[in-house]
């Protein structure tokens, strides 16, 4: 048990060590100047002026360091906690800028992931002993699964908002109002939370009720079936242990849905104009913010990591076959 | 007497027509009988042993009765069978190795297993039964892919014969283990059925050697229909038809350098079934095919116990 969870822990020290390392280049060989667009967001007419702020945001951003020593420091001030200071919001903290946008993301993330896994799974087991619905409600599965993301989301958000009228397309909360803990609040940020969910959750939905319902079909085959069925067990028993079964692959499979999930959520974000992380991207590229982007990314990772783990976790508990191959490969 | 099989056909259905596997068997298996069913493969034998227990989805019940201590089964109904199942007739299936939920522990499954028919789990019972095949209770606590191959297999003849039935099919029990092992398997079948477990058994093979050992009957089936049934010794020793002779006559045997005399086959290929040849099926390959054989012979009683289906058995 303990050799496992070290080569785990080491393999997601290793994903974490290059993911990061990736994500400090990625900003860095971009093309264009975030100092320059400081600058002319300054408006400043003077050249000396212009050639003091420059060097002055060179020096604090440390762009006037070799490389090497940049991605040293990173590292340095990132293990004291430090992720810089956002430009595009200069002068905030860009934790302080990620803080505020994660609620959203997880409020989003976290229920479509959740309840899209449980209600896909249920839903493919449901339909796996009927053929009528295998036949028509399956294939409405299959589309759902292959439909990307923001696309769906543009789907719903001309369908149900601008023809329908019945949801807002933009924002988390009405644009009149400030954030506080009343019911006109919460009621609009319902609302504004209805569609991005929805698009996040039908596509997983589908994936999920497929695969469960190949998965139980063969399950049902499977020879511990027969066997029960020949000493005359019940389908109740049967259905109970192949869907137990049926469901560790599902686990698998989420975790390795997880990024793309996340993925998902960033464009959905930015179709909707969903104040969370993936907002946070787009606006940190298009404003050539490094430490931001390095931020958002850094926090994403974390998170796929982290969500990971528990999954490993979960599995060692769900299928004792994992338990007595853990000297096995990892 | 414990089962009675009359003129059972089961077809299989396929994309270019029936399968005939079985085509009218008739026999029967005493109360305390141990009988063997030989034959190679594709002969019907396992389609003779699953019927009698669970037709699979492809399988076809066409016609002929199924009678067990006077009851008749309903083969096609596969709701009806189930008051039959594990309380009357039980399986030790071919693919014991993989019988067992993987993800239960042993002892739950028994347990909710038992409880699903409605029966109430002895535990003591249960850790007795398994002592009997040399098997400590603890296997009840782990989980089957902590068991070797050998262990499941017995775990699996215990579950199976738990609620002592009346017939015990198994089924190519000991296709898949070493000689020793088959060894042990046979003899705790026989033991099974010397402490009153199980009333008969019909124990499914192709190693004619071994069943040998434990069968008080042996019957030989070919193509989809019976050949010969007589007691052990007498098939073994005496056979009278023609494909039986030289299956037997294809056996290694005790003393004899196969350096000098190499061990013969027989010649050709067991017909298709999916239109097979009227008459006796074994005709093209058999050495005695006279015209008489386009004439399907009857499975009559040639002496006391010994059945064969062959014009030439007298």
């Amino acid at each position: 048990m303990r050799r496992y969870f070290g080569r785990k822990l080491l393999i997601y020290g290793l994903t974490f060590f290059v993911a990061v390392t990736i994500n400090w280049m990625i900003p860095r060989f971009m093309p264009g100047d975030p100092v320059q667009s400081m600058l002319s967001r300054a408006n400043v007419a003077q050249p000396a002026a212009v050639e003091a702020m420059r060097a002055h945001y060179t020096a604090m951003f440390g762009f006037d360091l070799p490389l090497w020593q940049q991605y040293l420091n990173f590292w340095g001030s990132l293990l004291k906690g430090d992720l810089g200071i956002s430009i595009w919001l200069f002068p905030t903290p860009v934790s302080d800028v990620i803080i505020r946008a994660v609620p959203y993301t997880l409020g989003l993330l976290i229920p479509s992931i959740l309840l899209s896994w449980f209600a896909g799974n249920r839903f493919g087991a449901f339909a796996a002993r009927r053929k009528w619905l295998d036949n028509s409600v399956l294939p409405v599965g299959y589309v759902l699964t292959a439909t990307p993301y923001m696309w769906l989301a543009i789907l719903l958000a001309w369908a149900l908002g601008i023809l329908a009228g019945v949801f807002p397309v933009a924002g988390a909360y009405g644009f009149d109002m400030q954030p506080s803990l009343s019911w006109d609040f919460l009621g609009s940020l319902a609302q504004h939370w209805f569609l991005p969910f929805a698009s996040l959750f039908l596509v997983a939905f589908g994936g999920w009720a497929i695969g469960m319902r190949n998965m139980i079909i063969y399950e049902l085959e499977a020879d511990y079936v027969n066997y029960l069925r020949a000493l005359g067990a019940p389908m109740r028993l049967v259905r109970r242990y192949a869907f137990r079964n049926a469901i560790l692959p599902q686990v698998t499979g989420l975790a390795l849905q997880l990024g793309v999930l996340v993925a998902g959520a960033l464009v959905t974000e930015i179709v909707f104009s969903y104040p969370g992380l993936g907002h946070l991207i787009l606006q940190a590229i298009q404003n050539q913010d490094f430490f931001l982007l390095q931020g958002t990314f850094l926090f994403i990772v974390i998170g796929v990591l982290i969500a990971n783990f528990i999954i490993d976790i979960a599995y060692v508990l769900v299928d004792p076959r994992t338990r007595t191959g853990m000297g096995g490969a990892a | 007497m414990a089962l009675n099989v009359t003129d059972l056909r089961v077809y299989y259905r396929t994309l270019r027509g029936e399968v005939k596997a079985l085509d009218g068997v008739t026999f029967s298996v005493a109360d305390g009988e141990i009988m063997g069913l030989a034959g190679e493969s594709g002969s019907g034998k396992s389609t003779l042993a699953k019927s009698l227990i669970r037709l699979d989805g492809r399988m076809r019940h066409v016609g002929g009765t199924v009678e067990l201590d006077g009851r008749t089964m309903p083969l096609s109904d596969d709701i009806g069978m189930d008051r039959f199942r594990f309380r009357e007739v039980s399986l030790i299936p071919q693919y014991s190795m993989s019988a067992l939920n993987p993800t239960r522990k042993i002892g739950k499954m028994v347990g909710e297993l038992l409880d699903s028919r409605g029966e109430r789990p002895d535990r003591a019972e249960l850790e007795r039964r398994l002592e009997l095949v040399g098997l400590s209770k603890d296997v009840l606590d782990r989980y089957p892919i902590e068991l070797s191959g050998g262990m499941k297999q017995r775990v699996v003849m215990v579950v199976s014969t738990l609620l002592n039935p009346s017939l015990l099919i198994a089924d190519e029990v000991t296709s898949a283990l070493d000689v020793s092992s088959q060894k042990a398997v046979a003899t705790t079948l026989l033991g099974f059925r010397d402490r009153g477990l199980v009333t008969s058994m019909m124990v499914v093979t192709h190693d004619i050697s071994l069943v040998y050992q434990i069968a008080d009957t042996i019957m030989v089936m070919y193509a989809g229909r019976l050949a010969e049934k007589a007691p052990a010794d007498v098939l073994v020793t005496a056979p009278r038809h023609p494909y039986t002779k030289q299956l037997i006559s294809a056996l290694p045997e005790v003393g004899v350098r196969y350096e000098d005399r190499r061990l013969t086959g027989i010649p050709g290929n067991p017909p298709s079934l999916l239109k097979p040849p009227g008459g006796c099926r074994f005709r093209e390959r058999c050495p005695l095919a006279f015209d008489q054989c386009a004439e399907q012979p009857p499975f009559a009683e040639v002496a006391p116990g010994h059945f064969v289906a062959c014009w030439k058995a007298e």
